[in-house]
Formats: C-alpha cells, structure tokens, sequence
C-alpha cells in the first residue's frame, strides 16, 4: 500500500514536471513578453536592460531551473496585464471556481447516480424513458448553448435567476470570498452550475445506468435473491455498490474536467473566476497567468486521479493486499 | 400418506417470444417428501434449472409460470405476492448455485454475506447472527471458521467458496435446498466432498434437497430418489435404485447406456441417435419418438402421460400402457 503510494507520487511528480516543460516553453514560443509590458516610446536599449534583468537572457535549462525553483514556492511571477503577482490572482480568483465546480459536480454526481440506478431498475416505464431521452440532450447540446437557452428561459423570460456574476459574496478567513453563505450568491450559482454539470451528469447517468444493468444480472445477485434478501438490499446494497468501481473512475476524472471546462460556463455567466481569468490573459499573451493555470489544472487532474485510485482500494477489497493468504 | 414437503402440479412454464410462446416445461409433475433427497437429470435445456427457479419464483423475464401448483407443506406458493414469496426463499427454501466464484458479491466479507441472510430472516443480533455464522461455516467444514469469516470471497478457493455459499443457503433452516449443478464449476477432486457436505449438512437439519445436475454418479451416490427430464416433460420418477439398474423409459435406459463402467469392455459407449428437439419443434406425440428404438405408432399420435408402475415408479412411456404387455426394454 505505501510502496503504491510512493509510486503513484512519484509518476505524479513527473507528470507535473511534464506540464512544467510546456507551460514554460509558452513563455518562449508564445511571443515576445518584452513587447506587451513596455509602451511604444521604450528604446531598443531600454528594451535590452529589461530583458537582461528579467533573465531572459539566460540559457534556456537555466531559466526553466530557475522557474520551476520559483513555482515551487508558489511564485509565478507578475501577470503582464495586471501587474500583480500570478499567484494572488489566481488564488483570489479561485474560490469561485471551485464552489462553482463542486456545486455542479455534486449535482452531477447526485443526479446522475440516482437517475442511472432508477432507469436500471424501472426500464420501460415512460419516466426512465423520458429521463433517457432527455439525457440525449444533454449529451449532445453543447455547454454554451445550453448555458445561453437557460439564460433566455430563467433569467430574461421568467426573471426568477440572474443572468451573471456572483451575487453577493462574504469573506471566509481572510482571502476566501464565498457565494455561499447569501441568498444571492446561491441564486446565482443556480444556472452556472446547471450548465457546467449537466453533460457530467449525463454521462454519469448513462454509466450507472449500463453498469447497473450489467450488475442487476451477475449471479451474486441471483443468488442474494435467492437468499430471500429485500429488493431494498439487492438494489442498493449489492448492486450498487459494484456498479460504483468503474464510476468512481469517470466520476473523478469528469471532476477535473468540470474544473478545467469552467472556462466556458464562466464566459457565458461572466463568473469571475480562474477560468475567465485565462481567457481574458490568452487574449493579452499574459503568460505567466497562462502559465500558472496550465499548473493549476494539471495539479488538480494529478490529485484527483491519485484520490480516485485510493477510493478504489476502499471500495474493492480484490485490490488490498491479502490479509490471508487464499487457501483451500 | 402424509404431506409432501414439496408437491408440484402439472406445472407449466412458458417463455412468450416474437415468433409464438415456447413452453420449457410441460405439466411437471413431483413430490419431494421430508427428509428426502430428489435428484433431478436431464440433457442441457430439458428445463432441470428451470424447475428450481420456478418453485423459488426466480423465472427471469419473459419467463412465466403459466399453469400448475407449487405447495410447499400444504402452503400454495407458486401465486404468493413477490413480498411473501421473497419471505419464502431463503427462510423456507433455501438454494445453492453452480458456480462458487460468482455467486459471492466480491465486495463483501462471507461474515457481512452470512450475517445479511440471518438477520433478513431470523430475529437475532448482530452478535448471535455472527456467532450462527461461524457455526455454519464450522458446519461445512472450513477450517478456522472464526478467523476465516473475515476474509472476502477472493481469499477462499472455488470449494471453500462452494462451501460458503452451501452455509448461506442454510443459514435459515430452510426446509428444502435447491441445489443447481452444485458441482459442475468445481474441480473433480473436490466434488465429492461438497456433494458430502450438502447431504450431511441437509440431512442434520432435517432439509430435504432437489439436486440438480446431469451426473448420475453424483445421484446415484446421493439422491433416494430420482426424476429424469426430457425436453420439458416428466419421463420418468422413481427411486434411485430401480430406475438406474433397470430404467424402464427408453430414454433413462440409453442415459444409463451412456454412462462408461469398470466392468464394461465396450469399445464404444451407447448413445442415444439424434438429439433433444428445439421447443419451438418438440414433436407430436412423445417428446422422445423420433429418437426412440422402441417407437410405434401411439407415440407419434398421442402423449404418454406417467404411469405409476408400483413401488413409487413412474414412467411416461406407452410401452407400458395397460392395454399393452409388459414389453421387455
């Protein structure tokens, strides 16, 4: 188990290191970051000095040590655009972002487990038919779109939800702004985190839905009926229970998509968070910011699949090393 | 005569399909009396597994029972709703499995398993319902019951497996154990000791069995009395010894014929020509006329029904009719 462990830290580790490489070589490849921080008036000379006191003169293993050394120790450096430190914007950007991430992965999670199982179990009634068909949709309509029909329906046409922003937000400790603790801030998380979760859900539904019913007729279940067990017992005791190891998998992984495709549902609800932060520094060739968010996300998919491949081992006791040897 | 534990009447199971409704049992007719072990053969689709998962009302979809009776000690229970009929399996009828390595949820430790069936039938505590556990699993020979409990499925090897589940089909006293082809998915070496294991576990508590299976040596071994199926329909009951040393059913005569002996110096061993029809095309008649040496023209008109032919046997065959003489099978 530790030996795994190490292991699975180590390959994070090079993972990490990978995305290193590539967020760095934007800096390199991305265009001349001198020319988007000085006016038009600088002087070639002037122009020089910078450079060669940003180090960009360097080689290049040195300046890729040099950044790693810094992001490390959480420095990314300053955003060309907004001239603050990398890292306090992202992180002041962050809270949003993940309330909104964890509402709609919650909600999809919640929503696609309990819909899967019902649609497995009550097959060819006309609600788990329409549960499907609508499911279609969501698989199908893409994130901005449906973002951009709820706006029309629940913000312009029955004016019940907002149509942008956060709301209302209170202070948590002293960096952490919550949209969570007001009645506006809840309101508006509504519809973003509908958008956002929703093809999450889908597909969860749909898994649950295809494992369930590939569960539902393994023997181990024939024969908990044959013992008499309740359905109550057999459904959600025995079959859902197996149907979760392979969901837990997609569920994970769709957590880091749901983060990494924030970007688009907070375009659509102008959600002040990190990932209309990188759209507005792609447009501006604010690399360190692109940098940084690059790490960020490939930081959350490498924890993510650590903590799933950990629940494994919680969930399917085949995986845990043998506590008794199997004998006959 | 007293009660029979089981008593099944002219039971009909049907499977509805696009192309017209197929009937996979045919007026099944049987008694299990207590105490007895009632070993059930047939080729594969004669509808032995079949049977058992009708009296434990465990036909799958579309599968259905479309005529007969099931009682069960005087108690009808083949039209019981799903609610008591749930209450019957397991408490009254207990049922093990062919295959040990999937009839465990490999999530669970054999103790959550065993403790689940108890409590669901019987009203013990958390600590009583343990102890009968390790008793059971004491009972059919796994050694180091106590400590072994703990351990998943995984950790038990397919006999041991088989074991476990034996101890969960008897974890509420059933009255009767349906056991389908307990042994086919095991090693051959261990066979024997699990065929042991069920008998004595059963005959201890009183249970009567319905083996299911398509090894003669096994019912010869195990069961009092046997019931030979041929595609759907009853061929021939009767006890165990008459019927395999003088089968009267030209069908159970050519399966005994089958079966390789020591003494036998045979090049090759009999069999039967033909093989069991499809249900969608069991033929006029007996089941069996097209396959039969003894065939006449009776049986490709009519359906024999069964004949009780003295000393608890029954055989539905013609060539043992009233009006005929007894024919020299």
């Amino acid at each position: 188990m530790i030996a795994f462990i190490l292991r699975r830290l180590v390959q994070s580790v090079i993972v990490m290191l990978t995305v290193a490489l590539v967020a760095f070589a934007l800096f390199r490849f991305v265009g001349d970051p001198i020319a988007s921080m000085v006016g038009q008036e600088t002087t070639l000379a002037e122009r020089a000095e910078i450079r060669q006191a940003l180090g960009l003169n360097d080689p290049f293993p040195v300046q890729f040590w040099s950044f790693l050394t810094r992001a490390v120790q959480g420095d990314f450096g300053i955003s060309y655009r907004l001239q603050q430190p990398v890292m306090e914007l992202i992180l002041s950007r962050l809270p949003a972002t993940l309330e909104l991430a964890l509402v709609s992965g919650i909600m999809a999670f919640a929503f696609g487990v309990g819909f899967g199982v019902y649609t497995a179990l009550r097959r060819g009634n006309w609600l788990s038919g329409s549960i499907m068909t609508i499911s279609l949709i969501g698989v199908s309509l893409p994130t901005f779109l449906i973002g951009v029909l709820l706006i029309w329906v629940f913000a312009v046409e029955l004016q019940w939800l907002p149509s942008f922003g956060r709301g209302e937000t209170v202070y948590i400790g002293d960096w952490w702004r919550t949209g969570l603790l007001t009645s506006s801030g809840r309101f508006s998380l509504i519809l973003p985190a509908i958008t956002l979760g929703l093809y999450q859900m889908t597909l969860i539904m749909r898994l649950v839905r295809a494992e369930m019913l590939e569960v539902l007729r393994t023997d181990y279940i024939k024969f908990a009926r044959a013992r008499g067990l309740s359905n109550r017992a057999v459904h959600f005791g025995h079959a859902l229970k197996n149907t979760l190891v392979p969901v837990i998998t997609i569920t994970g992984l769709q957590m880091g998509s749901i983060i990494a495709f924030s970007i688009i549902t907070e375009t659509v609800f102008q959600w002040p968070g990190v990932g209309a932060l990188f759209i507005n520094s792609v447009r501006f060739v604010d690399v360190p910011v692109m940098a940084a968010y690059l790490m960020l996300i490939a930081l959350v998919f490498v924890v993510i699949n650590l903590v799933v491949d950990l629940l494994y081992y919680a969930v399917d006791p085949r995986l845990r090393v043998d506590r008794a040897s199997a004998r006959s | 005569m007293p009660t029979p534990l089981l008593s099944v009447r002219d039971l009909v199971v049907e499977f509805p399909t696009r192309r017209g409704t197929l009937r996979a049992l045919d007026h099944v007719s049987f008694d299990i009396a207590e105490g007895e072990v009632l070993g059930m053969v047939g080729e594969s689709g004669a509808g032995k597994s079949l049977t058992g998962a009708a009296i434990i009302g465990l036909l799958e979809a579309p599968g259905r029972i479309a005529g007969g009776e099931v009682w069960l000690k005087g108690e009808r229970i083949d039209n019981l709703s799903p609610e008591k009929m749930r209450r019957v399996r397991g408490r009254r009828i207990g049922m093990v499995f062919q295959d040990p390595l999937t009839s465990l949820n490999p999530l669970y430790t054999v103790a959550e398993q065993l403790i689940e069936t108890i409590r669901t039938h019987l009203d013990l505590s958390e600590k009583d319902a343990r102890k009968r556990a390790v008793g059971l699993l004491d009972r059919v020979g796994i050694p180091a019951a106590a400590r072994r409990i703990d351990d998943y499925p995984h950790h038990f090897s397919g006999g041991m497996r088989q074991r476990v589940v034996i101890a969960l089909a008897l974890a509420a006293e059933p009255e009767l154990v349906i056991a389908d082809e307990p042994t086919t998915a095991l090693d051959v070496s261990v066979q024997a000791q699990i065929i042991d294991v069920l008998k004595e576990a059963c005959i201890e508590r009183g249970a009567s069995v319905m083996l299911i299976t398509h090894d003669m040596g096994v019912i010869a071994e195990t069961a009092d009395r046997v019931a030979v199926l041929y595609a759907g329909r009853m061929a021939e009951i009767g006890p165990v010894r008459d019927v395999i040393q003088a089968a009267e059913h030209p069908y159970t005569s050519g399966l005994m014929g089958a079966i390789p002996t020591l003494t036998q110096t045979a090049d090759r061993l009999t069999q039967i020509p033909g093989s069991m029809p499809r249900l969608n095309a069991i033929p006029q008649g007996c089941a069996f006329n097209p396959r039969c040496k003894h065939v006449f023209d009776r049986c490709r008109r009519d359906r024999p029904e069964l004949i009780a032919r003295g000393g608890g046997r029954h055989v539905a065959c013609w060539l043992f009719d009233g009006a005929m003489e007894k024919a020299d099978v």
